[in-house]
């Protein structure tokens, strides 16, 4: 009676209104009280399904982006620059990577690559903020190969949101070394153009492996950038001519590499060999690793199974099922017909991969799967 | 007693039996290796078709209290409604399209604008309907709780209802699923029959109150003055969707020769014996690409049971297979005119409504359910493992279920006329014995009162 509306009631009404957007509330920002009030009508749709069909980047029920450019850099690398649809956050690390999901034979396939371009990047050639990520491509890497012979300009891509904890601070450390090899130098690309724009391009220095000279992805940026900024220095490796580039010569190249903060990406080997030599002069922390999931045939039987929400993890071969792997480890898993015709089972794999025992199809990361009919092939998450 | 050894129904050996499950599994395979742009584009153009004739639809009836505008925004409302339940929320909530990878087309996430939530009713179907499929007190939808569908069923005074139940249950068909996944999710979950707020009742209850509200005030609202006209609009699209849906359904499941099991079928089953249940449990209808397409593609209910996680569009290339299989296995593969399905389907309703003294037959050789014991004894089909007559000498072609069901048919037909014969004869025979015994009579009769004549007292 004659009660005045307090904070609690407004905010009760808020998420009232909200509530059928309730699916998408990280994404959907500010539109998310008017979304939602309009799905009162278009229910059980949101009012973006039926926006997307004008606009396919109109609807925050999940990222998406237009492909706005494809540049070669290399033969068999390109940098993909994509203009992000409602809800993506560009406030993200240099260093960062993001999901990205495309359309080949009317299936999506799901890889994760670096971001290329510095957070918050407004590229005059393309109107408003967009974000870049550069791909090589691998002899058996079928959805490299297609991202960087076959994507045209126009294509719409899914993407998810930048994570990763390969990540440059901010403000970046007085000095520093970033050792990559291959593609491993796209994170870092990110890196290096952030503190270009930023101004603040400490006392850098950067060695990066390449079998070539035609190889070296961004080659005149990285020229440019040594010649404009005193503190840089771009060191380029070539493998092809002189081997592989030895951990033991930074003694003698830079011999202040102990007092660097180092950030290291390129192939596993590389990286093992990096992380011994840390490890043994004792500077563990002073070093920074990136390892990318390597794209492969799979050959691989049984596995590691990891349930993400509890933790726990089990062995498995190849021929015990998802489910069973759960029910070993003492994980609840919800199933139905045990004969994968009913999708009771379905959950999210999160990491590595597994094998449909009907029919032998391969399910990656990021894919959804029957637990009651998939097995491990190599180490696997799944989200339950 | 239904089905409760498949393999002797069927006329197979156990080799038979699995042979078959591989022949059906290549089938399988070979649709699924060639999934493709072409199956991808023709589901993303029936979800924006379907969108674009609701959208159309909806803004047509603003105008609803014109006469032309109601008609015409009702009809489109319906199509628009049949498509989104059959094509898609059906096929899409059974994973057909999760081979695509598509979130937004995915059977965990698309919810259907049906009264009842998509989850609760994906565990109702997808697992109990088509895991234990017509499988008696395993599969709910015989009949979908209130209909007698099957003369295993003991006849109780309710199923005199029968012949209303089936009416309400037609026009109410979207409540009739919601409540009937409402009440099989809670069983499953094993969830407490008077927790109030439990979570089933929760998804349950909010879903009613969205759908409700969108049809029944919302979008009549939004129309203004139009509010009476756009809500009888609503209404009926609603009506007309259920109705079509129903009938679907009702002839995919319940014409005769659509085969019942018992429990002692699922013990051991092997899954050649699974795709032979789905098979001989199911019953299509003739329909050309249009009908086809508004029925979801259940017009091919037989494929959709053998492979319910195929895509759709793909049935009508899948059954040309299956077709063929039954040939070579001589199978019966039960099919017919949408009509006839219907009426056969609606016969059993009115039937099974009486009690069993007033019906001939039994759950061994009634149209609508038979087991192998229909067999025994009236066909020149031996056991199921040792058949010296399985191939015909004359064509070298099997013998199989199909032939055995046709003999049955003539031995049964025969046997019928031979017992009407007998009743004729023994009718004659009695009629003539109480014309004798008359006449007997008659002349005792005559004696009697002749001699009381000639003696008077």
């Amino acid at each position: 009676m004659g009660r005045k509306p307090n904070a609690k009631t407004v905010r009760g009404v808020k998420d009232w209104l909200e509530a059928p957007a309730a699916g998408i509330a990280e994404r959907g920002g500010k539109l998310n009280l008017l979304r939602g009030a309009v799905a009162r009508a278009t229910t059980p749709l949101l009012p973006d399904d039926y926006l997307h069909l004008a606009n396919p980047l109109w609807s925050a029920r999940e990222l998406r982006g237009r492909v706005v450019d494809v540049r070669k850099e290399t033969a068999d690398s390109a940098t993909l620059v994509i203009k992000p649809g409602w809800g993506f956050d560009f406030r993200y690390e240099p260093g960062q990577y993001i999901g990205i999901g495309i359309l080949v034979g009317g299936r999506w396939h799901w890889r994760s690559y670096s971001l290329t371009s510095p957070p918050d990047w407004n590229d005059p050639r393309y109107g408003k903020k967009v974000i870049a990520i550069a791909v090589k491509a691998m002899p058996e890497g079928f959805l490299s190969s297609h991202l960087v012979n076959g994507v045209s300009p126009g294509t719409v891509v899914r993407l998810a949101a930048p994570q990763g904890a390969f990540v440059l601070p901010s403000p970046p450390p007085p000095k520093v070394l970033f050792l990559t090899a291959g593609s491993g130098i796209t994170p870092v690309m990110s890196m290096l153009r952030a503190m270009d724009r930023r101004d603040a391009v400490t006392d850098v220095v950067h060695i990066h492996s390449a079998r070539t000279a035609e190889d070296v992805m961004f080659a005149a940026e990285l020229d440019d950038l040594h010649s404009r900024r005193p503190g840089f220095v771009s060191h380029i490796h070539l493998t092809g001519a002189n081997g592989k580039f030895a951990t033991t010569a930074l003694d003698e190249l830079y011999p202040d590499w102990r007092e660097r903060q180092t950030w290291a990406c390129g192939p596993l080997g590389m990286l093992d060999e990096i992380e011994k030599h840390w490890h043994e002069a004792g500077l563990g922390s002073a070093l920074h690793v990136e390892r990318f999931e390597v794209e492969r045939s799979a050959t691989t039987e049984g596995g590691t199974v990891t349930f993400g929400k509890s933790g726990r993890s089990v062995t498995v071969d190849g021929a015990t099922t998802l489910l069973e792997a759960g029910e070993s480890a003492g994980v609840q898993l919800p199933f139905g017909c045990r004969m994968g015709i009913c999708q009771t089972c379905v959950v999210t794999l999160s990491a590595g991969h597994a094998r449909d025992l009907r029919n032998g199809t391969e399910r990656f990361e990021g894919e959804k799967v029957q637990t009651c009919i998939s097995a491990a092939a190599g180490d696997c998450t799944l989200e339950v | 007693m239904a089905i409760t050894d498949i393999r002797a129904f069927a006329h197979l050996t156990a080799e038979d039996v699995e042979t078959l499950g591989q022949e059906l599994d290549t089938i399988r395979r070979s649709v699924e290796q060639s999934l493709g742009e072409r199956d991808a584009k023709y589901i993303r153009r029936t979800i924006t078709a379907q969108r674009g004739l609701e959208l159309a639809a909806r803004a047509v009836l603003f105008g609803s209290r014109n006469r032309w505008a109601w008609l015409s925004g009702t009809a489109m409302l319906s199509v628009a409604k049949i498509i989104e339940n059959m094509e898609l929320g059906h096929n899409i909530s059974h994973g057909q399209w999760d081979w695509m990878n598509d979130p937004e087309i995915h059977s965990t996430n698309w919810e259907w604008d049906m009264t009842g939530p998509s989850a609760q009713w994906r565990r109702a179907h997808n697992y109990s309907h088509h895991t234990y499929t017509n499988v008696l007190g395993k599969d709910e939808d015989l009949g979908f709780g209130i209909l007698r569908m099957t003369r295993d069923e003991a006849w109780r005074p309710i199923h005199l209802v029968q012949p209303v139940a089936n009416i309400v249950l037609a026009a109410l068909f979207e409540w009739g699923i919601a409540l009937h996944d409402w009440t099989i999710e809670k069983q499953l979950s094993d969830t407490p029959r008077f927790q109030v707020l439990s979570e089933p009742n929760r998804l349950f209850g909010r879903k009613i109150a969205r759908q409700v509200t969108k049809d029944f005030l919302i979008y009549p609202a939004v129309t203004g003055p139009a509010f009476m006209s756009t809500l009888k609009a609503n209404a009926t699209a609603n009506l007309i969707r259920n109705l079509w849906a129903y009938a679907v359904i009702f002839c995919g499941h319940f014409p005769d020769g659509a085969e019942k099991f018992t429990e002692e079928q699922l013990e051991g089953e092997t899954p050649g014996e699974w795709y032979l249940r789905q098979m001989l449990g199911s019953a299509n209808f003739s329909a050309g690409p249009v009908m086809g397409f508004m029925s979801g593609n259940l017009s091919y209910q037989i494929e959709h049971h053998l492979f319910p996680d195929l895509p759709s569009n793909r049935y009508p290339e899948v059954a040309v297979g299956v077709r063929e299989l039954c040939e070579k296995y001589d199978l019966p593969y039960t099919t017919g005119s949408l009509g006839k399905q219907y009426l056969l389907a609606f016969r059993t309703i009115h039937k099974l409504a009486l009690p069993d003294r007033f019906l001939r037959r039994t759950a061994d050789d009634a149209p609508e359910t038979s087991s192998e014991r229909k067999f025994a004894g009236i066909t020149l089909h031996g056991g199921p493992e040792n058949r010296p007559w399985s191939i015909d000498p004359a064509t070298g072609k099997r013998r199989g279920l199909r032939s055995a069901m046709h003999e049955a048919k003539i031995v049964l037909r025969a046997k019928a006329e031979h017992e009407k014969e007998v009743l004729r004869g023994a009718e004659r025979t009695l009629r003539a014995k109480a014309r004798q015994e008359k006449d007997l009579l008659r002349r005792a009769r005559h004696a009697l009162r002749k001699s009381a004549a000639s003696n008077p007292a």
